[in-house]
């Protein structure tokens, strides 16, 4: 049990520290690796309370999908952080304000927060006991029955959002030399090689 | 005291013992991996290879080791110091963490988790990452060319890789990796799943950077990619991290596909044979047949390698899935 309490502590700290890392480094490269940092001390956190399951998709997801492609584009941009910060001051009280005002908004939905009816129960037996069936089983169970429609729709949305980057990017330039496997097979020996008798001293 | 010892201290010391029993002889398979590579090549390419230190050449590996170490360590100018040393040491820890999963024979496994697969496929879609943070701190072009190709190359792959084993799970209903393997105990996933079985293959050639997907090393057009700036040490923990690599790909393709610790035949003169050399003998196959397909094919240009990843692999395993769950509802072989 100590062990646990140990552990809890280690990834809730390193957690917290990467996290402030994150805005705080001067270097954007810095910034991504910290928040890969933050992101293993979560799945550890996750992983303390038996959610191993979700511990191992936050890995798989954000570690090794999302924070590539953060990772690739903070590479490739090279910005100099220092020459953006430099107004920063000026904008200061328009940024405080903005974020005050977020900050009561979010008050306001938390503070009228109502729980359905019937999610109690729910909570109460959620799946068959947890020491019966496996994380990964129990979730199955609970998103494809209870929550099956707000899968789909989660799902639906996802995918619109897929196909408006797509639209949005996609671009048909002209002269594009793309190889079209297709008809590079199609190609028949008669249609691109002519064979000629040359006499000599004529040429072709 | 008593109770500490017996509470703490014991199983600590028995897990450590355990953890030398998998890294010490998986560093010794890393270290006669390359001297297999160098021999079966030049089979391939009517040459001797290796042949002078030792018996048929057999301590090379370790001479090759020797001299990486005594070798002078170089910092490049304008690095990043502390990134350009954690990379290599990333790809080889990586290489070897992902062993705690993997079963030996039924119940020899240091950590039989439920999520087996999930956390095989969390380290390997991880090892980009020593990879790209070897290119970004070497400040060097062709390094950084290498890193990027690397980083858009794994993503891709990792994508039909996940479908796949999708469509194993499906057969399997669970996560773990002894009951994926005892799921294979009438027919290996190879036969019903054949296809998926090439494609998987192929995706680990191109996880691993291997030929004919090493376009991140590209020797003939990027040097050696991320690691040209890379010395001594830290290019010697590359090596071993790729090779340690291969052999988990290869381990990884033996349980989801070939029957893990399965003999091939369930009765008599092969049962005797211990599920360890069964395991053992076909990740061999596996490797052999990753050194086969660099002796054999030329290096793909990185478009085809796209388009190979993303119109090829990613539609028809998707595919596939669609078409495993269609079988097993239908005859109701879901298993429970």
């Amino acid at each position: 049990m100590i062990l646990q309490g140990i552990a809890f502590y280690v990834f809730a700290a390193l957690l917290v520290a990467s996290g402030v890392m994150v805005i705080s480094a001067r270097n954007p490269v810095h910034s991504v690796l910290y928040l890969i940092l933050a992101f293993f001390q979560a799945a550890g956190l996750c992983l303390l309370m038996g959610a191993e399951f979700v511990a191992m998709i936050l890995v798989i997801v954000y570690v090794g999908a999302v924070a590539v492609l953060f990772l690739f584009v903070v590479m490739m941009l090279d910005i100099n952080f220092r020459e953006l910060r430099q107004g920063a001051l000026e904008v200061l009280p328009l940024g405080g304000l903005i974020g005050l005002i977020l900050l009561s908004e979010l008050a306001a939905v938390v503070g009228g927060w109502i729980v359905a009816p019937g999610v109690e129960k729910l909570a109460a037996a959620p799946t068959p006991a947890i020491s019966t069936v496996t994380n990964t089983h129990a979730l199955g169970q609970l998103m494809y029955t209870q929550y099956v429609y707000l899968f789909q729709a989660c799902g639906i949305v996802l995918l619109i959002a897929m196909i408006g980057a797509i639209v949005l990017t996609l671009r048909h330039r002209a002269g594009v030399r793309k190889q079209d496997v297709g008809a590079q097979i199609a190609r028949h020996r008669d249609s691109v090689v002519a064979i000629r008798k040359v006499s000599s001293g004529e040429g072709v | 005291m008593a109770e500490f010892f017996n509470g703490f201290l014991l199983p600590l010391i028995i897990i450590v013992l355990k953890i030398l029993a998998i890294t010490v002889p998986l560093l010794v398979a890393v270290a006669f991996m390359t001297y297999a590579e160098r021999k079966i090549m030049a089979g391939m390419q009517l040459r001797q290879g290796p042949m002078l230190v030792g018996p048929f050449g057999l301590l090379q590996p370790f001479a090759d080791g020797l001299k990486l170490f005594a070798k002078e360590q170089i910092l490049p100018e304008g690095a990043n110091r502390v990134v350009f040393y954690i990379a290599p040491m990333i790809t080889f820890f990586l290489a070897l963490v992902a062993w705690a999963v993997i079963p030996f024979d039924y119940g020899v496994v240091l950590s039989n988790i439920n999520v087996g697969v999930l956390y095989l496929f969390a380290i390997s879609s991880l090892g980009v990452y020593g990879i790209v943070m070897a290119g970004w701190a070497s400040n060097s072009r062709y390094a950084f060319l290498g890193a990027l190709r690397s980083a858009a190359q794994m993503v891709s792959y990792e994508v039909s890789m996940g479908l796949i084993i999708i469509t194993v799970l499906l057969c399997v209903g669970s996560l773990n990796l002894t009951d994926i393997v005892r799921a294979q105990e009438k027919i290996w996933f190879a036969i019903p799943l054949f296809p998926m079985f090439i494609m998987f293959f192929i995706s680990a050639l191109a996880e691993t950077n291997r030929s004919p997907f090493d376009l991140p090393e590209g020797e003939s057009e990027l040097v050696a990619g991320f690691m040209v700036e890379y010395s001594s040490a830290p290019f010697a923990l590359f090596f071993l991290g790729e090779y340690a690599n291969m052999i988990l790909m290869s381990a990884m393709t033996s349980i989801l596909f070939l029957g893990g610790w399965l003999s091939p035949l369930p009765f008599a003169p092969f049962t005797w044979i211990p599920g360890v050399v069964w395991l053992a003998l076909k990740i061999s196959a596996c490797l052999f047949t990753f050194v086969w397909v660099r002796a054999t094919m030329p290096r793909y240009r990185y478009d085809q390698l796209m388009r190979l990843g993303w119109k090829v692999f990613l539609p028809f395993s998707l595919f596939w899935v669609v078409l495993t769950a269609g079988v097993l509802v239908t005859f109701g072989w879901l298993p429970k």
